[in-house]
Formats: structure tokens, C-alpha cells, sequence
């Protein structure tokens, strides 16, 4: 079937299978490979992207579900060669190690911050409940979160 | 894995669906927002020859006051259920368990329809519905017609919808000045309650309660709701919570376990709903 989506403000048409995942067109179709796969359970949020504005798991859609739909990945956040501020707090809170989780951390973080862009700590945590870390122990991307939200100030 | 091949059909119109379903049988399954059905056909546990999608229809997608109920569209997403005012203020304990499903993400995706029509005995949401009294309302190739939540549920992700049959709309009674008690009890950030618990207090006094992952279908507690409508204290009534239950023995607990958290966790929602 063919599809159409926006995928960081540009167009893209595509013939899928309706069986094809959103995280494998976007990684295999279109190129963009930012967008990593970590599980095969919908549990780690490695995949995380936005649809029309709020995270997603693009695992756990099928590309004709995009058809139309304006799309978000990592790799359209930053402006040319300024970080997303969110990209920038992950840089100077030291919030990565492998920085496997990183990308779909960072973006489920951006969509949380617009729906609570004051939030607690817990609230953060809570927030990122969907995305799984196994090197950094969470402390340090939900500092980097908290900077972001207080306007990244050193 | 990537799931098995099918057809897949867009459907524009609750009717189309319905058409569509018809049309191809027990082959066909509908698909809303994909966050129980996706999970099992990547694991090949659900291999549909033909997906009607029914994720576009947005004038099914609403919440609205109906008389003395709450109207919420099936197709409205958890997240909207979750931060709707009105289901704040008239049916609060649903807002509240919506707010415990998953993660955010999981409920930027997941409908109350798809988590009503899964029939999941894990998913908290037909815990809330039980407490609360809903009604949900199907739409088939015959027309429309109305099912209380008391006889929806029939088996282990089984319910009362036939094979094109499609839920549109889930009411639930208002339940102004309630106050109520969700607890879950999991092991780990967004996974899936080991035993959960929905009590509700109307502002008249009576109580109603769901169990979440107690038995083979979401179930109500009804021998702790006849216990407090003749006068027993949350403790007293909590005693009784496992009655005529029969959960599950897995790997994160056998029966008795269970048995216990059921009514450790309902006399919690009772006492937080103020009894
Ligand atoms: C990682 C993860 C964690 C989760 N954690 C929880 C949790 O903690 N608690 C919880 O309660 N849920 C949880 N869920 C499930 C989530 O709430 C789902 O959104 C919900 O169960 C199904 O809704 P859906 O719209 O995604 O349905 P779908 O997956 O699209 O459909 C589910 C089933 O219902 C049928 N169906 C869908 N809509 C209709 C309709 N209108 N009429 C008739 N049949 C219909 C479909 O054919 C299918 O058989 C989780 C899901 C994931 C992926
Ligand atoms: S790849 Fe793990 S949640 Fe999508
Ligand atoms: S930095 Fe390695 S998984 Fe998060």
C-alpha cells in the first residue's frame, strides 16, 4: 500500500507492506537509523518518536497507521548544528553512556516537557516510565531533564 | 518479530467497519490504537488474515456529558481520558486508573474502546467500569444495542460483542462528590498489575468494586459490596475480596498470593475512597 508521511518536515511516499513497523520504515525505507529498536516487547522506548506531536513507540504501529501523519524523529530535532535544548541538557548532565536509549529518551523527555513543563522530580521519572536505560541508573537523565526545564542554565 | 502478512482495510465510518467485518469473518479483526493487538501479532500469538482499521474515526473519538452519564467515544485515547475535566469531575476514578495504564506513550496510542473490547482480566481500565456501572454500547450490521458492563466480560479475552460487532461508546452513570481508590500493585514502572483494585463511593454511600488480574475476565468484588451495603467496615469487607475468584499462578505469583494481595489492596481503595 502506499503511504505518505512527513517525516522532520519533509515528504516522503513509499509502497509498504501493511505489515511493515513504523521503526522499520523509518530505519529502512527512509534511512533515518536514529531511531534505534531495543526490544521486541514495546517495553523500552528505544523507538520512541513523535506522532503529530506526542511520543509514540514505533514499534507498536504499522506504517499505514502514519499514512498522512506528521512525524518527528531524532534525527529532526536539533537546528542545523544547535542541539535541541533537551540534546544539549543530555550533553552537559553527562545523562548518557552507550547512548542506546538516548534517542528515544530525548524524545519521549521533549514530548513530557510540553505536557509538564514544570514538573518534580517523580513527575520526571514518571514521565520516562516507558524508556529503559541499563547504563546510566536514571539519576543523571532526570537532571538533564530537570535542566531543560528550568531553561538549561549551568 | 514482524507480524504475519494481512489485508489491510481503512475504514471511514463505524458502519464501513462493521461491513468490513461481515464481509471476512473470524478472519477479520478490528484495529484501534494497536497497544494490545500489535504486541500479539508481533509475537505471532494473533495472526489475522485481515485488519480493519477503525483508528481514523474521529467523530468516535469524544467525551461528552449525555443526561445523567458521562459519554466517552470508543476510539478516545487514554491520554484524553486521563486529562478530560469532565471525567475528573463526574467519573474520577476512571481518569485515575486511565492515568496508571502503561506509560505515556502507551497512552498517547491505546483506546478505552480497545482496552474495554480486548476483554484483557490484566488491563485496569474494566476494573473502573465494573466499579462505576458503565454501559458500553455496540454498534452491529443489525444496529445499535446496549450491553451493561455486568455481562460483557465472558471468558479469558472473551466478550459479549460478536464477530461484526464494534463497541462506539462507553457511558458511565455520573458519579458526582464520589470519592474512590485505585491500588496497583507491580513490581516494576509500567508493568501490568499483579492484582489491582478499583473501589468507588458514591456520594449516596454505595460501593462498587473491580478486581483487576483475579480471576479469568475482569470481575467485580460483589461479596465486599454486600458486605459494606449491610454495614461492614473496610477491613470487614476486604476479608471476603478473593470470594468466588479463581487468579491465575504465574511467575510473579501463585494463587494464595494473589488471594492475599486482593484483599490487602481492596481494604487500601476502600479506605481511600473514604470508607
Ligand atoms: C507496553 C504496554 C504496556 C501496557 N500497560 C498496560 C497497563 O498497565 N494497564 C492496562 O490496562 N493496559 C496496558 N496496556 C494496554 C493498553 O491499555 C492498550 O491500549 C489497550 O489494552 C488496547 O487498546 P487499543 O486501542 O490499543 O486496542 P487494539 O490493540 O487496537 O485492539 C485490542 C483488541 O480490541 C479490539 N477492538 C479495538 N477497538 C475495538 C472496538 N471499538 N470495538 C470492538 N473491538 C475493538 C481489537 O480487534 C483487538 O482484538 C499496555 C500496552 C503496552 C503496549
Ligand atoms: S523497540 Fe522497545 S519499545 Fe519499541
Ligand atoms: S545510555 Fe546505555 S542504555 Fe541508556
Amino acid at each position: 500500500m502506499e503511504i505518505s508521511v512527513t517525516i522532520n518536515g519533509r515528504a516522503h511516499t513509499h509502497d509498504v507492506e501493511p505489515r511493515t513497523l513504523l521503526v522499520h520504515y523509518i530505519r529502512d525505507s527512509v534511512g533515518l537509523t536514529g531511531t534505534n529498536i531495543g526490544c521486541d516487547t514495546s517495553s523500552c522506548g528505544a523507538c520512541t518518536i513523535h506522532v503529530n506531536g506526542e511520543s509514540v513507540k514505533s514499534c507498536t504501529m504499522f506504517a499505514v497507521q502514519a499514512d498522512g501523519e506528521d512525524l518527528l524523529t531524532i534525527e529532526g530535532l536539533a537546528d542545523g548544528d544547535t542541539l535541541h535544548p533537551m540534546q544539549e541538557s543530555f550533553r552537559q548532565c553527562h545523562a548518557l553512556q552507550c547512548g542506546y536509549c538516548t534517542p528515544g529518551m530525548v524524545m519521549a523527555a521533549v514530548s513530557f516537557l510540553e505536557e509538564n513543563p514544570n514538573p518534580t522530580d517523580r513527575e520526571v521519572r514518571l514521565g520516562l516510565e516507558g524508556n529503559l536505560c541499563r547504563c546510566t541508573g536514571y539519576h543523571n537523565i532526570v537532571k538533564a531533564v530537570l535542566h531543560c526545564a528550568a531553561g538549561g542554565e549551568q | 518479530m514482524i507480524p504475519a502478512a494481512f489485508d489491510y482495510v481503512r475504514a471511514g465510518s463505524a458502519e464501513e467497519a462493521v461491513a468490513a467485518l461481515a464481509a471476512h469473518g473470524d478472519e477479520a479483526k478490528l484495529l484501534a490504537g494497536g497497544h494490545s493487538l500489535i504486541p500479539l501479532m508481533r509475537f505471532r500469538l494473533a495472526r489475522p488474515a485481515v485488519l480493519v482499521d477503525i483508528g481514523r474515526l474521529a467523530d468516535l473519538a469524544y467525551i461528552r456529558e449525555d443526561g445523567d452519564h458521562v459519554a466517552i467515544g470508543a476510539l478516545t485515547r487514554h491520554r484524553a481520558v486521563e486529562t478530560s475535566e469532565l471525567v475528573a469531575a463526574r467519573a474520577g476514578l476512571l481518569g485515575e486508573v486511565t492515568s496508571h495504564v502503561g506509560d505515556p506513550q502507551v497512552r498517547h496510542r491505546g483506546t478505552l474502546g480497545g482496552a474495554v473490547a480486548h476483554g484483557d482480566p490484566a488491563s485496569d481500565i474494566p476494573s473502573a467500569l465494573l466499579a462505576l456501572g458503565a454501559t458500553l454500547v455496540a454498534i452491529g450490521p443489525g444496529g445499535t444495542r446496549q450491553i451493561p458492563v455486568d455481562d460483557f466480560f465472558c471468558g479469558f479475552l472473551e466478550t459479549a460483542l460478536a464477530e461484526d460487532e464494534m463497541l462506539t461508546e462507553v457511558r458511565i452513570p455520573a458519579a458526582d462528590g464520589a470519592t474512590w481508590g485505585f491500588e496497583k500493585f507491580n513490581r516494576r514502572a509500567q508493568d501490568w498489575a499483579i492484582v489491582g483494585v478499583s473501589a468507588v463511593r458514591r456520594a449516596g454511600g454505595d460501593v462498587g468494586v473491580g478486581l483487576v488480574n483475579m480471576h479469568s475476565t475482569p470481575v467485580r468484588a460483589a461479596a465486599v459490596e454486600s458486605a459494606v451495603a449491610s454495614g461492614a467496615s473496610a477491613a470487614e469487607a476486604a476479608e471476603v475480596a478473593a470470594e468466588g475468584c479463581e487468579p491465575s499462578e504465574d511467575l510473579n505469583a501463585s494463587v494464595e498470593y494473589r488471594q492475599h494481595l486482593a484483599r490487602v489492596l481492596t481494604r487500601r481503595a476502600l479506605e481511600a475512597a473514604g470508607l
